[in-house]
């Protein structure tokens, strides 16, 4: 597992070939379909034995916090881009899985029980009407966030705003996101969101069987999604990506176009947080504005930063963890873990940018010497980079 | 007409309030990139710094008086203790200041709720600020609106005359065009630093007592706030004033007119659209300042 993790360190490291592990490629892909196979037992054996209902529904639900976790590791850890506003997308992917579920439940032809509770509308909503089609709704998920990711990416990182600016940016769009959203309560909800939902295409969710097969789809998906980003990180695009992240202007003057680069990179992270927010939605049964707006969405960003940023799995192992200890803690002692959350923002992104993967880099190789790029980079071009 | 000019007052003083907060930020960020997200807990120690002294002082008049200067020490001594054991760390890597001041942001609320409770308090306004002034016309504004323009007008004059005339403000604008030339003429930026801190986190507590004229005061009143806040320093461009001045009101009046016309929810995506749309036009804000960097 750990030398998935240790991969893209080396190939983010711009020190020449020579000194790297002499390691052939076949090796290389030997020990990440070992690595791959040993999460999968995990995932697929050992956790649903070893684990309760409730527990494997909770482990469901972090699942989708670590699919939104590689999409910021890919935009923020690989590609610079520190994407404060993933709660949009997740949003987006939720709230378009929930509207479905929601005219299921209700049966052709009906409005959701909440339509009926405001009262304020006579018949169904315009934009609602296609999400009743599994064939529109379905795809929406993923696209629909993707689609928003697009406009928002190309018309920003086209015109350079980039660092700072971006993440205010992206932050902004959570904040009216999640306004919006309250604001038109009578037909998204509001403050309360899209609440009980009872069947998945057919399965009724307060059935545990249909629970367990939830988590297994959203297993399935997390390990598709770590072998699709392992893939982009490989690629020649991978390494583009963090050569634009390490010096923008350089890889200017090297013909390519930093914007497309950096864009796809956020389009296909909104599109994992959009597939988590769908998959969100029948592991817990309820998507609100409090999942998607500015706090839920930095929180996001906690547990890539805690596993290591620009790994692999880095992110999805700090997310998981993170998740797991505010539920252990925040229920028994909520004001200790507001304390310990703001505390592991602050340690972890001061002392240890790298996150806990630069410590298992450390214990191998002994010596610090061997830093990510971006930890080497002298302030005055950081300063200029903002 | 009458509507009108209230609702462009209203759009003034939704502005006055974003400048007293995004003046603060506007230095520290343009100086030194720094992006601070406890910048709205600093708000919030004002503002409880105004609630603890009316605990002390009963005259609502004086106590707010008194508050001014004390929430700007309060809020800047937590500024430069933050400065001091964090950000002068972080200064080569800018965007991780937002993480960990968002941490530390985190830690503050807390604090806040566990000193004060998690309900939130309300002060008493001094009675001369309670009542409305009529404008020939039919318009009547608010008095506590009217003290917060003026507020944010003084806090303006004063910093831009701090900026210009004073040995500081010397330095600061040496720091802010060229730190590296400042430096090897002798300037101490480190200390500069943490003066500006000082000053851009006294701000946010002035601001703080501001917004105890305006509604309650939570542990959580600053989050709302930052981020409209930041927007303005964003699009006002950094390393000059009026950039911010201008922004905060043309923002404030555009939310307003739009919260007339239609929703406050759709008002807020407006302005949002409307910033995106104006960063198409001029990507590093309304106003720079000239630099070769490269970045």
């Amino acid at each position: 597992m750990t030398t998935v993790a240790r991969d893209p360190v080396t190939a983010a490291d711009p020190t020449p070939p020579a000194a790297k592990p002499a390691a052939g490629p076949s090796r290389h892909r030997f020990r990440a379909v070992a690595g791959f196979a040993f999460g999968a037992a995990l995932l697929f054996a050992v956790a649903p034995l070893l684990l309760s209902d409730f527990r494997l529904s909770l482990l469901a639900k972090y699942l989708c916090v670590a699919m939104v976790a590689i999409g910021i590791g890919l935009a923020w850890g690989r590609g610079g881009m520190l994407a404060l506003g993933q709660g949009v997308f997740f949003g987006l992917g939720g709230y378009a899985m929930a509207m479905h579920l929601k005219l299921a439940d209700a049966g052709p032809g009906n409005m959701p029980d909440f339509m009926l509770l405001y009262g304020q509308l006579d018949e169904l909503p315009l934009w609602w009407r296609p999400f009743a089609s599994p064939w529109f709704a379905l795809p929406a998920t993923v696209l629909l966030p993707m689609a928003v990711a697009f406009v928002l990416g190309s018309l920003v990182f086209r015109r350079r705003v980039r660092g700072a600016y971006f993440a205010i940016l992206s932050q902004a769009l959570a904040a009216a996101m999640v306004i919006l959203l309250i604001g038109q309560q009578g037909t998204t909800g509001g403050t309360n969101g899209l609440t009980d939902i009872q069947g998945f295409f057919g399965y009724d969710l307060d059935d545990p069987v249909n629970q367990r097969m939830v988590y297994f789809i959203i297993a399935g998906t997390l390990l598709a999604l770590l072998a699709l980003t392992r893939h982009l990180m490989q690629s020649r695009y991978g390494e583009l990506l963090v050569a634009v992240r390490d010096g923008e202007e350089r890889v200017r003057f090297l013909g390519y176009d930093p914007a497309t680069v950096k864009l796809v990179a956020y389009v296909v992270a909104a599109g994992m947080a959009g597939l988590a927010g769908a998959l969100f939605v029948p592991a817990v049964g309820i998507i609100s504005p409090a999942m998607i707006g500015i706090v839920p969405s930095i929180e996001f960003v906690i547990g890539v930063a805690i596993g290591g940023r620009a790994t692999l799995l880095g992110p999805v192992l700090g997310a998981v963890a993170v998740a797991w200890a505010r539920t252990a803690l925040s229920e028994r002692f909520p004001g200790t873990w507001t304390y310990l959350q703001g505390l592991l923002f602050v340690v972890v992104v001061a002392f240890l940018p790298g996150g806990l993967a630069s410590l298992v880099g450390l214990l191998r190789r002994g010596d610090g010497e061997r830093r990510p790029g971006w930890l080497r980079r002298s302030r005055r071009t950081e300063a200029e980079a903002s | 007409m009458t509507v009108l000019i209230g609702q462009l007052f209203t759009g003034v003083s939704i502005g006055a309030v974003l400048l007293l907060i995004a003046l603060g930020l506007a230095l520290t960020f343009g100086q030194m990139g720094v992006i601070n997200m406890a910048h709205g807990e600093f708000i919030m120690a004002g503002a409880y710094t105004t609630f603890v002294l009316q605990q002390v002082i009963t005259a609502a008049g004086w106590s707010l008086l008194i508050a001014l200067p004390v929430a700007f020490v309060v809020a800047g001594a937590m500024g430069v203790l933050l400065e001091i054991l964090l950000i002068r760390r972080l200064y080569a890597r800018p965007l991780d200041t937002l993480l960990v001041t968002w941490g530390v942001s985190l830690i503050l609320q807390q604090l806040a709720r566990d000193i004060f409770g998690s309900p939130n308090v309300q002060t008493r306004a001094p009675e001369l600020l309670t009542g409305n002034i009529a404008l020939p016309g039919g318009i009547t504004v608010a008095n506590n609106r009217l003290f917060i323009l003026a507020l944010a007008g003084g806090a303006v004059v004063a910093l831009t005359v701090a900026l210009r005339v004073t040995p500081l403000g010397r330095r600061i604008r040496a720091v802010v065009q060229n730190r590296d030339l400042a430096a090897v003429s002798g300037i101490a930026t480190a200390r500069v630093d943490r003066m500006t801190f000082f000053i851009g986190s006294g701000l946010a507590g002035i601001a703080g007592v501001a917004l105890t004229l305006l509604g309650p005061i939570g542990p959580t009143m600053g989050t709302n706030l930052i981020i409209d806040a930041f927007l303005v320093v964003v699009v006002g461009g950094i390393g000059q004033l009026k950039g911010t001045v201008i922004v905060a009101f043309a923002l404030g009046v555009l939310q307003a007119s739009g919260e007339y016309l239609t929703t406050l929810s759709v008002a807020k995506v407006m302005v949002f659209v409307a910033i995106v749309a104006f960063l198409q036009w001029r990507p590093q804000g309304m106003f720079t300042l000239r630099t070769r960097s490269l970045a």
